[in-house]
């Protein structure tokens, strides 16, 4: 315990996770100058950093219940640069998607966007994500108030269900969903968890209290 | 008076537009005499380029299948043949994993020897073909075809194989024979991802009756020279160049004549997204490709603009008059 705390609170442990977090990124640029992606590199880089943005919403949703479930409270520290990845990844994944497959021709990306439901999914997706990333320092907190900058925040439940939608559509077309379908169950498994606490709370609790009243 | 629209999906070429015949044989005669030295030796290496930027390279991997020069129209394209390498590690055959990468890792395990071809049906001659007869029918012809997936992508691959029509007339369809349906290898013991549900397995393809009968529709035993690498579809696959790649079913077992239209595989996967055609057209988009640009493979570079799709994949002087009045919107 005592460890585990002196570990993650230490000073080295933002930057260490932070390196850790651009490793695929690091890879996947290694991987172009090296040649090796593939037959295709351009889909390679749009599937790539599409896959790596779904993980980090993975992950940071777990960290919640990571952190209740293992009563370490300091990994709390860790959760907003992680959603700052999550952003990274996704603008990566749309810089790829308009530089690699549209050229940069803002009007085909519009009607792009506009045609294929798919992509407005996933255009809506990163736009929601946007104010979330613009208000995660310390002064934005501060300026908006906690509870609203909180519930702005729970967009990212909204985010991680179309970015869902987005990888479903996108698998539909070749009907293969086994890999949709473990994402959707892991985020599920998180949501299931949320809500579980929130019963708890919000009914369980006042009514262990009225039990406690009347016992005593 | 008949008027076909554009919107019909066939717009011939105006008369004005057509080389006449004299001319355009007159053309060759000068190319000719340019390359038999009259104009020099210079201008003869310039004429017989044509012949020089198409001789395909052996890869050396496989067995050697030769062809002959092919004569049908528009059965040796001139575009810049794809990498070997690309052509054999990006394959879509889902029966070895549906990532593009997994058939040229999997396919190692399909046994392709023995090998026999059923032939039933709507035919005066029904028979189990041995692969060594099959491929004894006819005159093995190499064929540059250019090769567009629904996905958005493309490659130029030099085909060997014989037109599927030597076949067809070989075991004599019935008058009632109206569709030719391609029935594809399904074995769970060499074929490891026939578990998962994503196509009702086997995959089956199917081609009305003139479409089979086309001269450019391929009944295919090597690439590159040498015969089929597993995961392209060995020992014998057909490639069908106006239409979207999956239409070309991979290791054949049988094919079926028939008076209906056969429910084919991705038709049965989503009926809204694949139609029985399915002909290359950039003017009738999948829901979830954009199918007026594609992407070469191995050419156009990252950073290169995606190229034009061309209607039944450039090859609509050969094949469009199949079409002629059908709506291709309605009939994609």
């Amino acid at each position: 315990m005592i460890f585990r705390q002196k570990l993650l609170l230490h000073p080295a442990a933002k930057p260490v996770l932070f390196a850790i977090c651009l490793l695929p990124f690091a890879w996947l640029v290694y991987r172009v100058f090296a040649n090796q992606l593939g037959a295709n590199p351009a889909e390679t880089l749009i599937r790539t950093t599409g896959e790596w943005t779904l993980r980090f919403i993975c992950i940071v949703l777990a960290v919640t219940p990571l952190t209740v479930i293992s009563n370490t409270p300091m990994l709390l520290r860790f959760r907003r640069m992680l959603g700052l990845f999550v952003y990274f990844y996704v603008v990566t994944h749309l810089l790829s998607y308009s530089w690699f497959d549209m050229g940069f021709d803002v009007l085909e990306i519009a009607k792009d966007i506009a045609t294929r439901t798919f992509i407005l999914v996933g255009f809506a997706a990163f736009v929601l994500l946007t104010p979330l990333a613009a208000t995660s320092f310390n002064t934005a907190i501060r300026a908006m108030g906690l509870k609203r900058w909180r519930l702005l925040h729970q967009l990212v439940y909204v985010i991680s269900g179309l970015g869902l939608l987005h990888f479903f559509w996108m698998r539909a077309g070749k009907n293969d969903f086994a890999e949709v379908f473990m994402y959707a169950a892991f985020i599920a498994l998180l949501l299931v968890w949320r809500l579980q606490q929130f019963i708890k709370k919000k009914w369980l609790q006042p009514f262990m209290n009225a039990r406690h009243q009347l016992l005593k | 008076m008949l008027i076909k629209p554009n919107a019909s999906g066939f717009g011939h070429p105006g008369s004005s537009d057509i080389t006449p015949q004299g001319i355009y044989q007159g053309r060759r005669e000068l190319i000719k005499l340019m390359a038999t030295g009259a104009a020099g030796v210079a201008v003869a290496s310039w004429a017989g380029r044509e012949a020089l930027a198409q001789s395909v390279t052996k890869p050396g991997k496989l067995a050697a299948l030769p062809g002959a020069k092919s004569a049908v129209a528009g059965a040796v394209t001139m575009e810049k043949v794809t990498d070997y390498k690309d052509v054999t590690t990006y394959n879509n055959f889902y029966e070895f994993g549906t990532d593009k990468s997994d058939p040229a890792k999997n396919a190692h395990t399909l046994v392709t020897k023995p090998w026999t071809v059923v032939i039933e049906g709507l035919v005066k001659q029904p028979k189990t073909w041995a692969f060594e007869d099959l491929i004894k029918l006819s005159a093995q012809e190499e064929r540059i075809y250019r090769m567009r997936c629904v996905e958005g992508w493309s490659m130029v691959i030099p085909w060997v194989g014989y037109s599927l029509a030597e076949l067809i007339k070989k075991v004599e369809p019935l008058g009632n024979a109206k569709y030719v349906e391609f029935i594809t290898q399904a074995d769970p013991k060499t074929m490891p991802f026939l578990g998962s549900r994503v196509i009702d397995w086997p995959y089956v393809e199917a081609l009305r009756m003139d479409e089979a009968m086309h001269p450019l529709t391929l009944l295919t035993f090597g690439m590159y020279g040498e015969v089929l690498p597993n995961q392209n579809g060995a020992p014998v696959r057909l490639v069908v160049p106006w239409k979207y790649g999956f239409k070309s079913g991979k290791s054949l077992v049988k094919i079926r004549f028939t008076d209906k239209e056969p429910r084919t595989a991705w038709v049965k996967a989503a009926a809204s997204e694949y139609g029985f055609y399915s002909n290359v057209n950039p003017n009738v988009d999948h829901p979830r490709w954009s199918q007026a640009t594609e992407r070469r493979i191995g050419e156009d570079g990252l950073l290169a603009k995606k190229r034009k799709t061309l209607m039944f994949n450039g090859y609509e002087a050969q094949v469009g008059q199949m079409y002629a009045g059908m709506d291709l919107k309605k009939f994609f």
